[in-house]
């Protein structure tokens, strides 16, 4: 497609996942991100996949570790409390590495808190909720075709690292509209090609033997190597997956930083800045896990402080602190209840931060 | 009152304006654009003008959220819910709802939730809409699925199904929200021309948004072109 299309954020997402090679998608609705489980009930039978409703986030989660493990491209969305109730399925399908795309259109917290956006899973997502040891690479657009983009490589992400990729995006950008180019339809291997194309899935017994995924480990030194051997490809994870944008840092007195919707809004405010002759910068980081520590190396010696632009309580400050490394202060804006800050209220709250550290 | 023979939709005996269509067409930006162009142009007499927001399908992006931009202007906003569920997710109607239907000095814009599926909660209100109402489809070609002849005939037929109200005009707003221009206009009006012969419903009229398209630049597109707002959108979004 060479034209541009108008759609829903949520449309989008669920389009883009299946252009990008998921043929499987598992949930129970929640909103702010309804739209997709409707769309793929309608869409996914046309491409020769599967749509399943679940009676539950642990059904389906569950049902897409089998199906992953199975071989096939499986992409799952949910919204933050339901993507609580996933945290076990992840765990271990980062202990089996079983690979799965998985979307989450956040809203505020904590408990059932709202429905509109908020970022105040920000731990939840980049620290993992289930437990043991493991790794989730999250990437977090800030507009629908960034998300488009980020979802459309993110099947074949997991499935080379063997590993849940998340997607981001809060309840704002699930519900906008905006106009989106779509990218090609990737080729998707079919199930007589898969034991092939995924030698490690559980695609029956023809081939002359027999694949077994599962995370339990009787013995200690088995289940050692075994997380020391999914550490390695997070090590790896770490180089390569860390990507972010940076803007105006060079002569900055403040520099922002803000991912998804919120970096939208300091992108004004900026504009705003620079418009009463104040200086500021942008770091947007879009992996949060590996988190661009790097992109502070090319913070100004002119910059007396940088913030925190977030929809919580304060969660990725502590990323940002620890990558600032004592540079320079690190203080928080924030609005938590499903408020979205205006740009003029950004712009009040970090003059007055500002003229702290005249 | 509402009539396409004028270009602000007054003088006929028409006092209830219904305006569905596919989710993001553009039905809120229009009905809101609307109420606040007759206000502007002192369109309504003397009498009072509701917009009625009967979106249960959508849960952000609604004409409650321009309440108070609305009552500045003299427009009462009735929504389908209780003020204090803010976020609720319950599909139900208030009861207030039924208040500018019932009252004859009333002129009333109802923008209805997106699809078939958010017109079915119009069912209900059929009985104020006898001889008394406009029902309006606003297509946008730049939606997926009513991008092409079929889709968009397909979509007109979904609504009609579902209501049970026969589509009276098409509201042609093939927009591209802030990358919308001049070309993007006419380009629209084609394609409605084509909808509007395939399916004999006149169209009622086309859009522009005002801060991106030039008027003079759309001369001879049409009798009935309709300057849009851009009320709903916030100015962030395009950052």
């Amino acid at each position: 497609m060479t034209e541009k299309v108008l759609m829903k954020g949520n449309e989008a997402f669920a389009e883009a996942a299946i252009r990008g090679g998921s043929r499987y998608y598992f949930g129970y609705p929640i909103t702010p991100q309804s739209e997709i489980p409707e769309f793929m009930s309608r869409e996914l039978p046309k491409w020769g996949g599967a749509f399943v409703q679940a009676e539950s986030e642990l059904a389906a989660i569950n049902m897409a570790y089998g199906a992953a493990a199975s071989g096939g491209n499986v992409f799952i969305s949910s919204s933050s409390p339901g993507i609580a109730l996933m945290q076990e399925g992840l765990s271990f399908m980062c202990s089996a590495q079983v690979p799965i795309v998985i979307l989450n259109v956040s809203r505020c917290g904590p408990g059932v808190g709202g429905i509109q956006p908020g970022q105040s899973d920000y731990n939840q997502v980049t620290r993992g909720g289930g437990n043991g040891d493991y790794r989730i690479p999250v990437f977090a657009p800030d507009c629908i075709q960034s998300a488009v983009d980020l979802i459309y490589e993110a099947t074949d992400l997991s499935q080379k690292y063997r590993n849940p990729i998340m997607i981001l995006a809060d309840g704002m950008m699930g519900q906008m509209m905006e106009p989106v180019l779509l990218p090609e339809p990737k080729y998707v291997p079919t199930l007589e090609e898969l034991p092939k194309a995924r030698p490690w899935a559980v695609t029956g017994t023809k081939k002359g033997y027999r694949n077994v995924i599962n995370s339990l480990y009787l013995k200690p030194e088995q289940l050692e190597v075994s997380v020391e051997n999914i550490y390695e490809k997070y090590r790896e994870a770490e180089k390569e997956l860390v990507k972010y944008e940076t803007s105006g840092l060079e002569d900055a007195e403040v520099v922002f930083v803000a991912f998804g919707t919120v970096a939208r809004i300091t992108r004004e405010a900026i504009e705003i800045l620079a418009a009463k002759g104040v200086k500021a910068g942008l770091i947007r980081p879009i992996s949060l896990w590996p988190f661009p520590a790097e992109a502070f190396d090319h913070l100004s010696p002119k910059t007396k402080v940088v913030i925190s632009t977030e929809l919580s309580m304060g969660q990725m400050i502590d990323d940002v602190e620890r990558s600032v490394s004592g540079r320079c202060p690190v203080r928080l804006i924030h609005r938590v209840g499903g408020i979205v800050p205006t740009s003029l209220e950004v712009v009040d709250h970090a003059m007055k931060i500002l003229g702290e550290y005249k | 009152m509402f009539s396409r023979e004028n270009p602000y939709f007054m003088h006929t005996n028409k006092r209830i304006l219904v305006v569905t269509g596919h989710y993001g067409s553009g039905k809120t930006e229009f009905s809101v654009s609307l109420a606040m162009l007759l206000r502007k142009l002192d369109m309504t007499g003397g009498k009072r003008l509701a917009v009625v927001d009967l979106d249960v399908a959508n849960p952000y992006f609604r004409s409650r959220e321009r309440k108070e931009l609305l009552r500045q202007n003299g427009i009462e906003l009735i929504a389908s819910f209780y003020d204090s569920e803010i976020t609720a997710e319950l599909p139900a109607i208030s009861a207030d709802v039924r208040k500018p239907m019932e009252d004859e000095n009333c002129f009333v814009i109802v923008d209805v939730g997106g699809n078939d599926a958010g017109a079915r909660v119009l069912g209900q209100f059929r009985r104020y809409f006898e001889g008394n109402h406009l029902f309006l489809t606003v297509v946008n070609a730049n939606r997926p699925e009513t991008r092409d002849l079929e889709g968009a005939l397909f979509h007109l037929e979904s609504i009609e199904a579902e209501t049970g109200l026969k589509v009276d005009g098409i509201v042609d707003n093939c927009h591209l929200v802030m990358e919308t221009t001049a070309e993007t206009v006419k380009k629209g009006r084609r394609f409605c021309e084509k909808v509007s012969e395939a399916s004999g419903i006149p169209i009622f009229c086309d859009c522009y948004p005002e801060a991106l398209v030039n008027r003079s630049d759309l001369e001879g597109v049409s009798d009935h072109l309709m300057p849009l707002g851009m009320y709903m959108r916030e100015s962030w979004l395009d950052k």
